[in-house]
């Protein structure tokens, strides 16, 4: 079904309205004599049925409420008046008709989107090629090619040979787990080694799970935010330390003055 | 002469060229509708056909939502990461061609390879500092993730798999730390067993385990040898396939605010 506009439909009402009134004042006499008429009159005037139809279905229910005489014609049963209805329907062929008169059932309700996946805008979409694929590959090479260069400048650092009764000092675990190092120095090894990181990946997991915001906003979750950027920075700020600020007995140092301890 | 020589030697290339791509060898290897059979030229039925008609298929749908091509969203992040990834094993095998896991050769095999092989120092420092790329990588990926708020409903299991490929990744680069046999990788790796042996309850078997022995040896560098090469790449692969997968399932990467 269409739509109509509001003041399209407010503008034929308005219409509507004035053509009745016209009326009305054009010939109050006929208004007056038609009585009983006047109700069908307009609903001829608004449905745009033809006269002759109307005239017709209007002369089969008369037939139909008198009844019994064509009932007798057709079904060719004697019947009294009283039962001149039921015989009607008894004497035809039998219509599949409801309790209202209606010819069809309804049968089941199916939502838009239960079977089919409704779109309710359209998204603007691009091929993958090319303008993924490129993206992707440029990417790719931007990639390669630091790497590459880097690599010609600066070598992956190889020590003498390892010797276990000869303790370096510091002695320092890869970059990306100098947070734990550090927190060696504040707390039980236990807590420091397996609690804490055990429960930085745990939380790390249930994360989606506990958050249970809807929103991608930034503006509507700020909480979500504000735990994960000091996440973050509880985490490097402990790398950072670790990394640069710690020397010899993993003891504070200024990379500045007491230089740097620090290999990749 | 040269007028009429012209187009016959044209012909006869275009003709192997037929033949070539008429064979049932070419025709195997390339589906029906490749690019590659019938040629490109770019139309949107073309554009869709590279992909459709390639493994590429497996990674990629056909089209994308625009945002989704925008770099300054993701800033390429998840897939630099899977980059650096292949980047790793190709420069990695190069690196097992020189490299015996055992206390007595490791060093010298490192030593050798950057000294008398050709490219030997360029490929290891490559897969090295790759190495420390991906943690940064991925690390970076996860917080991208996150502050887009792309693990909400429905992609909440595709965020676990993400943490267990960050944890994975930890893993590798961590067993590959212990390999060149130096004294940074010897006590790095001392530094970071010592932690894990404060496992409760069970902490001195784990140490056991990660260790093959009460101390760090040769045993050790075979058993984190296989684990750098093997073990873990394995468990990262599968976990990577189901990552994509469902990055794909739950309707691609997360729209723009």
């Amino acid at each position: 079904m269409t739509e109509i506009p509001e003041h399209l439909r407010k503008r034929a009402e308005a219409a509507r309205q004035k053509a009745e009134d016209a009326k009305a004042t054009d010939d109050p006499t006929k208004g007056g004599a038609a009585g009983g008429g006047d109700a069908p009159a307009a609903s001829e005037a608004d449905s745009k049925i033809p006269a002759h139809l109307l005239e017709r279905s209007k002369a089969a229910k008369a037939a139909k409420a008198a009844g019994a005489p064509e009932a007798e014609v057709s079904g060719g049963a004697v019947v009294t008046a009283g039962a001149a209805t039921a015989l009607a329907t008894a004497g035809a062929p039998p219509a599949a008709t409801g309790p209202a008169g209606h010819t069809q059932r309804l049968l089941t309700v199916v939502k838009s989107g239960s079977i089919q996946d409704v779109k309710s805008t359209p998204v603007d979409k691009v091929h993958v090629w090319p303008h993924l694929l490129a993206v992707e590959f440029v990417a790719a090479l931007a990639m390669t090619a630091f790497t590459l260069v880097f690599s010609i400048f600066v070598n992956a650092p190889l020590l003498e040979l390892a010797n276990v009764n000869e303790t370096p000092n510091p002695s320092k675990a890869p970059w990306y787990f100098l947070g734990l190092q550090e927190l060696l120095t504040m707390f039980h090894p236990m807590v420091a080694g397996v609690t804490i990181p055990g429960m930085g990946i745990f939380l790390l997991i249930l994360a989606p799970y506990m958050d249970k915001n809807p929103s991608i906003k930034p503006e509507e979750r700020k909480f979500a935010v504000s735990i994960f950027t000091v996440f973050l920075m509880f985490w490097a700020v402990l790398v950072i330390m670790g990394s640069f600020f710690r020397g010899p007995g993993f003891n504070f140092v200024a990379p500045w003055t007491g230089g740097l301890f620090f290999e990749l | 002469m040269a007028k009429t020589m012209k187009p016959k030697g044209k012909s006869k290339i275009s003709e192997l060229n037929d033949s070539v791509q008429g064979s049932q060898a070419w025709n195997s290897i390339f589906r029906p509708g490749s690019v590659f059979r019938k040629g490109y030229s770019d139309s949107p039925r073309n554009r869709s056909y590279v992909i459709m008609n390639s493994v590429l298929y497996h990674l990629h749908p056909v089209k994308v939502k625009r945002h989704a091509v925008k770099v300054s969203y993701t800033l390429c992040l998840g897939g630099l990461s899977f980059f650096l990834f292949i980047l790793l094993t190709i420069t990695g095998i190069f690196l097992m061609f020189f490299y015996r896991p055992t206390a007595a050769q490791a060093w010298n095999d490192i030593y050798t390879l950057q000294t008398s092989v050709t490219f030997g120092l360029l490929v290891r420092n490559m897969h090295r500092w790759a190495a420390h790329l991906m943690v940064l990588t991925v690390f970076l990926h996860m917080a991208r993730v996150f502050y887009h708020g792309a693990y909400k409903p429905p992609r909440e299991f595709n965020w676990v798999i993400g943490v267990i490929l960050l944890t994975l990744t930890l893993l590798l680069s961590f067993t590959g730390y212990l390999l060149p046999w130096d004294q940074l990788a010897l006590w790095a790796v001392t530094v970071g067993t010592n932690m894990m042996g404060y496992t409760p309850v069970f902490g001195d078997q784990v140490r056991f385990v990660l260790l093959g022995g009460k101390e760090i040896g040769t045993d050790t560098l075979l058993r984190w040898y296989v684990l750098h090469v093997l073990f873990v790449p394995f468990v990262t692969v599968i976990f990577l396939a189901i990552h994509f997968w469902r990055v794909r399932k739950d309707g691609g990467i997360s729209g723009p605010l």
